[in-house]
């Protein structure tokens, strides 16, 4: 815990509490008729809303996304803030960032705060690269002649040199992105906050990314940084504080709060392994070993590309004879969806009476069909005649799955919001229908982007 | 480093009515100054008319009118030849109509930036109502073309010309704080907004003469803002005997009553914005 005194702390946060009304950051706004048809019913509460409100209405419809949450960072410290989705990560730094305002409790930051929620907000796709380094800029906060000064290196960082006059609806969505980071990575307030920006760009970007994060932590400046990426977390942040449904679950060194997060949760975790016998999930026919996530050269990966196929490897131990066994898998997103289940269908074991012995038991997902995310994997050991099951593990491990947007996986030049469980790269083709005959031409490939 | 002094900031609820907290604004003038620059760069780039629609909206409402009202009708028109009666009239009108529906609908289409980012909101209006000015200056350069084309000679009185389009400015901007507040929590404001310029156009001397009304009522007739900036126009610019003097302190006042209003009523809804647009 931070021991650092009043004097030094950049942000204090006592008790603070952000409550919604259900359907409120869903259903968005209302319509006259709704709010007439509401008066009839609730007079009195209509007009104070319309009014301002005092306070929020006592009504059962209401979530806290953030309920009594207290903390104190120090000046010049690095945080980490994890926790699933839904967990009041978001909630917490935009209250912090002062775009919406708490419903209870206070936080007092010293020093001027800049915030990294999304990159390239307020971007405008008519104006060129320079023009836009200047309206984000003058937007995230930052002086004219503080652009002015570090026009070049946000240039440099981003690589886009050549392209700084174009406008960039031309821009390809990696160096769209690319500039993005790179105006707000030479924002310099005293405290920064990031939400998850290191999602984008190529594995060299994200990489630079870090770098530039780190260099900030070292000259003094106060972070707090949300992120999914566990590695990150724990290479940036000496102490991180974990979230979960609203309040702070845990508040410490980053490798022991990251450790509870995996084990207790849903956050990435490329292998598993039950050292333990005696504790690992078996039946007397079979004993679970371990699990793991692969990627096509055969490492263990909790990140891998989403665009090459996933390999997940359970490996047990067969403890008596006489079975036939099947491995099964279940793919869950972070929300608990469970996006598809799969069955061995190996030929060489299929219905087969297995030897003693150990077996390792490899299912390979195509690639490009998840969306980027966390994907978790329960997997289980069958027999299917007559039906057992030896041992089940929810949650065995856990990946994250990141587009590199790089412009060759299912998203093409998309690079914004994505939605849908998983996203198969589907075979597209246009073709010149010529004016009377419809069934001629050849299907012809779209031209990509220029990059 | 150069040491400067830390600012300190208190985050916690707000309760009722709050400080307008100007001096925010004034920081943030950079930013200002940045969205009313992209506006305009933006509406030039991406029409292919560019500054000629600064010049046709109210140049053809003229000639429209002027057969209309001025020919047809032959609606008095104080001595001017109508067409630059109604033109004089129809530049303030149009900046004014323009900056309204902009300011009206400014946090709705700066959703993107209220939810990620923080700054004084009101920021956001007050670009709205100043980006129209250039079309009114591209326009305005027209109707000082048809004055010497009908050989009408400005004379000290244009000096007030500054003062009268302030009032529209802060009239627009008065009227879009309301709406934009209410369009945020009410979608049905943006589809009222045609219909409400279109009313007020017709409730505001341009096609006739406040003349028209006998003192007291011209007078009371003031309390329309946009009464009081056509007629002042008309008066600073073709040397109208519409004395404007009671009847434009009425307009400012109004005015003024109305910004000071919205701007509060702005500031207490504000900190709901991010979480309801």
């Amino acid at each position: 815990m931070p021991t650092s005194s009043d004097a030094l702390d950049a942000l204090r946060v006592e008790n603070l509490g952000k409550m919604y009304r259900i359907g409120e950051r869903h259903a968005k706004y209302r319509t006259f008729r709704e709010t007439i048809s509401g008066l009839a019913t609730a007079p009195f509460r209509a007009a104070r809303r319309l009014a301002g409100g005092n306070g929020p209405p006592p009504s059962p419809e209401s979530i806290w996304a953030l309920r009594d949450v207290s903390f104190r960072v120090g000046q010049g410290d690095v945080v980490g803030v994890i926790g699933r989705n839904g967990a009041g990560k978001s909630t917490l730094l935009k209250i912090l960032a002062r775009i919406t305002e708490p419903t209870s409790g206070s936080a007092v930051i010293r020093g001027r705060v800049g915030s990294l929620l999304e990159v390239g907000t307020g971007f405008h796709q008519e104006l060129t690269g320079r023009e836009n380094i200047y309206l984000n800029g003058a937007i995230l906060g930052m002086r004219r002649r503080e652009i002015d000064s570090s026009f070049d290196e946000i240039v440099a960082f981003a690589g886009v040199e050549k392209f700084v006059d174009t406008p960039v609806k031309h821009y390809s969505s990696g160096m769209y992105l690319r500039l993005a980071f790179s105006v707000a990575a030479h924002l310099d307030p005293e405290i920064l906050l990031v939400d998850e920006v290191l999602a984008v760009g190529d594995a060299t970007f994200q990489r630079k990314c870090l770098e530039k994060m780190e260099d900030v932590g070292r000259r003094g400046r106060t972070v707090l940084f949300v992120s999914h990426n566990m590695q990150a977390i724990a290479r940036l942040c000496p102490r991180t504080i974990l979230l979960d449904s609203g309040g702070v679950a845990v508040d410490g060194p980053s490798h022991k709060v990251v450790a509870s997060y995996l084990s207790s949760d849903i956050g990435t975790t490329a292998e598993r392994r039950w050292s333990d016998s005696r504790r690992a999930p078996a039946s007397r026919a079979a004993r679970l070993v371990a699990v793991r996530v692969r990627s096509v050269g055969g490492e263990v990966t909790d990140a891998p590309d989403l665009r090459k196929p996933i390999g997940i490897e359970m490996e047990f131990d067969v403890l008596e004879e006489g079975w036939s066994f099947s491995a099964s898998y279940d793919f869950y997103n972070e929300e608990g969806l469970l996006l598809f289940g799969s069955i061995e269908t190996d030929p060489e074991w299929r219905n087969k009476r297995r030897p003693l012995g150990r077996y390792a038991t490899t299912a390979w997902v195509p690639a490009n069909l998840f969306s980027e995310g966390t994907v978790i994997v329960n997997v289980e050991l069958l027999t299917v005649h007559p039906l057992t099951r030896h041992f089940e593990e929810r949650q065995a491990v856990a990946f994250h799955l990141v587009d590199s947007m790089d412009g060759d996986s299912a998203r093409g030049d998309w690079g914004g919001e994505w939605s849908g469980a998983v996203r198969p790269l589907l075979s597209w083709g246009t073709r010149i229908v010529p004016s009377g005959e419809p069934d001629s031409g050849v299907a012809r490939k779209r031209e990509s982007h220029v990059s | 480093m150069e040491q400067v002094e830390i600012p300190t900031i208190l985050i916690r609820p707000s309760r009722g009515w709050i400080a307008l907290k100007l001096g925010d604004i004034w920081e943030y003038r950079e930013l200002l100054y940045f969205l009313v620059w992209r506006d305009i760069k933006v509406r030039y780039k991406q029409t292919a008319l560019g500054a000629t629609w600064a010049i046709l909206q109210p140049f053809f409402s003229m000639i429209v009118f002027s057969l209309v009202f001025g020919k047809l009708a032959k609606m008095p028109s104080d001595g001017i030849p109508y067409p630059i009666f109604s033109y004089a009239a129809l530049v303030p009108w149009t900046y004014f109509a323009g900056a309204l529906s902009q300011s009206a609908n400014g946090l709705v289409d700066s959703a993107n930036l209220i939810k990620k980012v923080y700054f004084p909101r009101l920021t956001i209006p007050i670009a709205n109502s100043l980006v129209g000015l250039v079309d009114f200056a591209i326009a305005f350069v027209v109707l000082l073309g048809l004055m010497f084309w009908y050989g009408v000679t400005p004379t000290w009185r244009i000096i007030w010309l500054p003062a009268f389009l302030l009032l529209a400015l802060v009239t627009a901007l008065a009227v879009g704080l309301w709406l934009s507040v209410l369009n945020v929590e009410y979608r049905d404001v943006k589809y009222t907004i045609p219909f409400l310029t279109q009313f007020w156009m017709y409730a505001t001397p341009i096609v006739y003469p406040s003349s028209l009304l006998k003192e007291p009522w011209r007078t009371v007739y003031g309390l329309n803002p946009m009464v009081g900036v056509v007629e002042g126009f008309r008066w600073a610019l073709l040397n109208t005997k519409t004395a404007p003097g009671p009847m434009i302190a009425v307009s400012a006042a109004a005015s003024v009553v109305l910004l000071v209003g919205g701007a509060f009523y702005f500031r207490r809804m504000e900190k709901t914005f991010a979480d309801v647009v």
